[in-house]
């Protein structure tokens, strides 16, 4: 599965595993719920940590946490669930978070500029062939007028 | 007026190229209606009962010539030779072809206009007085302040999907004029004890179905965090806002269901954290002020007599100026009104014709300027005094000179079961009927003050429930009813009209209004408003005599 991550479509290492799965090794994301429920085993695995968070987290439950997280993926339930734009912004401009964020589940192509300037940094289409097309709405305007992330 | 640069210019050029791509993925079927949906409406797109429906921006309501007559050769081109002015001094085509919207956009980009954000769960375009900057009760010129907010909302990547729209509303005068207790989110230009000047910021107004009047969150902000506070409201509502139900979503019911004190300790909190970084810089403000310095007035303009003779000469121009002009801050200047309420006419709309020549008046009288009004009429706000009569004459030839403004048939009203795809009743057609009621000019002057507002449903887009007479369509089984309030304001005194009583069938409306102002007739103190004695005696005189036969 591929994904646009810094601007490029490269191949994804990630999986996810669902609340009742078995972890496994590599590079894993979990839900919210899970991180807090396993945290200590999930620690110790050879791989790298992804929380996956929906529109109603608290951020504030993962703060401190966030040293240990590699990835944060914002599952959007339906693309016009907003909160998720506010959570990048806070991810990057308020707990300073440098790891990466993506915009995985029911989001449209044509947010991918404003979520990039809202320190979005790798996005996970429902379909792959609109990478290309989606890699090129990154840039759908040279100009803006707020202070954002990016 | 506020002229782009680059940045403004590439930026609205780019949606413009944005948008075409969006809609010809739609017409492939690459996206499905409610991705479309959501993303046309961004960009003004409705689809109504017969056609699309294009909202333009009228940034704060201010246009000029080259505008104006970019709006006519759209009527002509791609509409059916008319458009509309919308309460929030907007502007609506009703039937333009979805292929074609945009190329129509990429016309307005070419004369500094878009449609960016007038419709859609974001950021709206902020409204103001249509009187700014001329009016002789004003504090400071809110428009600078309203070309920053234009630029910080447009495109703002945090806040474009908000769980329902939000409008701002700003008042530079002691007057409100701009409705901005009815605003999810009001700022109001105040002097402090210092003597220097700032906003008091109201939040959770808003009209629709739950009207309710804003409350004050912040009584003095300093100008330079004028942004970081908006974000901060923005942000907490955007996180916080109710999504499950669109009736609960606007601010207000935030507001309401949190309490003011919880909710602006959220704001306070995420505000103290931003406020540094967003600092508005003084030459950022100074630099927008400088393109709203005022024009160059002749200094000489209130040495003219003839404005004087004519009006004791020529009774009809008498009676346009008392009604339809309003004081200006510089002698011999006056703010004149364009009537959009012709008995003929719809509220608010105004043919290819009309918006040529009014373009032609703007050039000759007014600097080249023109505001549209949130009673959905229009001001050339620089006329010298000895121009006057001149541009009476050609607007009266126009049909734009009914001398009305602030009168019982200067209505707001929406577009009603004949656009709409919302409404259950119409509206236009009353309108015309309670226009021909009070035909007799006379009688009209003599009632004086009256605002009555028509909405054809619920989401009051014509402001029923403010209205000193609000009248509001509702649909039973079928058949269209108007419901009746009494005493609503969105002024100063801001209040929500009362309801008089059970609905009236459509061909009892004009019937109830004309008996409601001839109780008023009957029984009003000497030099009493309607609204004042409706707040005196109540609504009970009223509605003894509109249901008296019932």
């Amino acid at each position: 599965m591929q994904i646009i991550k810094d601007k490029q479509i490269v191949d994804d290492s990630w999986s996810y595993i669902a609340d009742d799965a078995e972890l496994k090794d590599g590079d894993i994301s979990v839900s919210l719920a899970r991180w807090k429920k396993d945290k200590q085993q999930l620690l110790k695995s050879n791989g790298k940590i992804g929380v996956r968070i929906g529109p109603a987290d608290s951020l504030e439950d993962i703060a401190a946490d966030l040293k240990d997280i590699q990835l944060i993926e914002l599952d959007f339930p339906a693309f016009a669930d907003g909160r998720m734009f506010s959570h990048a912004w806070l991810l990057r401009g308020r707990y300073n978070y440098q790891g990466e964020i993506r915009a995985t589940g029911h989001f449209v192509r044509d947010q991918v500029f404003y979520l990039s300037r809202v320190g979005v940094n790798a996005f996970s289409l429902e379909k792959t062939e609109d990478l290309p097309v989606a890699l090129s709405n990154l840039n759908d305007f040279s100009v803006n007028y707020q202070k954002s992330i990016r | 007026m506020y002229q782009y640069n680059d940045t403004d210019q590439t930026l609205i050029e780019q949606r413009v190229a944005q948008f075409r791509r969006q809609t010809e993925s739609f017409l492939k079927g690459e996206i499905s209606d409610d991705q479309f949906r959501a993303l046309r409406l961004m960009n003004g797109l409705y689809i109504q009962t017969h056609a699309p429906m294009l909202r333009i921006a009228g940034p704060y309501g201010l246009l000029n010539a080259k505008q104006i007559r970019k709006l006519a050769h759209i009527a002509r081109t791609y509409d059916k030779n008319y458009c509309h002015f919308t309460t929030r001094q907007n502007i609506q085509f009703n039937w333009p072809q979805l292929e074609r919207v945009p190329d129509i956009l990429e016309e307005l980009a070419e004369v500094q206009m878009h449609a960016i954000q007038t419709s859609g769960n974001c950021l709206r375009n902020t409204s103001t007085d249509h009187l700014a900057g001329v009016c002789i009760d004003e504090i400071e010129d809110p428009r600078p302040y309203c070309e920053i907010i234009r630029q910080w909302t447009t495109l703002h990547p945090e806040f474009a999907y908000l769980p329902r729209k939000f409008k701002i509303a700003v008042s530079g005068a002691k007057h409100d004029r701009a409705a901005t207790q009815f605003h999810d989110i009001g700022l109001h230009l105040v002097k402090n004890d210092a003597g220097e000047t700032g906003f008091r910021v109201l939040v959770g107004g808003g009209l629709g179905r739950t009207p309710i009047i804003g409350q004050v969150i912040k009584p003095y902000l300093e100008k330079k965090h004028l942004l970081s506070y908006l974000e901060a409201i923005l942000r907490i509502y955007n996180l916080f806002g109710r999504r499950d139900n669109k009736y609960k979503a606007r601010i207000k019911i935030l507001v309401k269901e949190s309490g003011m004190e919880k909710f602006s300790e959220l704001v306070e909190k995420e505000w103290l954290l931003i406020r540094d970084d967003l600092e508005l810089a003084p030459d950022r403000i100074e630099a927008i002020k400088a393109q709203f310095a005022p024009p160059a007035y002749e200094t000489d303009a209130a040495q003219d007599t003839s404005f004087a003779q004519q009006q004791l000469e020529n009774k009809a121009f008498a009676t346009w100026v008392k009604h339809n002009t309003a004081d200006h801050k510089v002698p011999g200047y006056r703010a004149a009104f364009i009537s959009l309420k012709a008995p003929d006419s719809p509220p608010g709309d105004m043919t290819d014709t009309q918006l040529d020549a009014v373009a032609d008046l703007a050039d000759q009288y007014s600097f080249g300027e023109l505001r549209s009004t949130h009673r959905q009429n229009l001001i050339l706000a620089d006329v010298k005094q000895a121009d006057l009569f001149a541009l009476w004459q050609q607007l009266d030839a126009l049909k734009l000179a009914t001398p009305n403004i602030g009168t019982a048939t200067d209505m707001i009203c929406c577009p009603g079961l004949d656009f709409c795809s919302l409404a259950n009743a119409g509206s236009i057609g009353i309108a015309k009927e309670i226009n021909e009621a009070l035909d007799d000019m006379d009688y009209l002057h003599d009632i004086g003050d009256v605002k009555i507002n028509m909405s054809g449903c619920m989401n009051g887009c014509a402001h029923q429930s403010v209205g000193h007479i609000g009248i509001l369509g509702v649909d039973k089984k079928g058949v269209e009813w108007y419901q009746l309030t009494l005493g609503g304001s969105s002024e100063n005194e801001a209040a929500i009209g009362e309801r008089l009583g059970p609905a009236v069938a459509k061909d009892q409306v004009t019937q109830a209004i004309t008996t409601i102002l001839d109780v008023y007739i009957k029984q009003r103190l000497e030099d009493e408003s309607f609204l004042d004695m409706v707040k005196r005696v109540g609504i009970n005189p009223f509605k003894e005599q509109v249901y008296a036969d019932n």
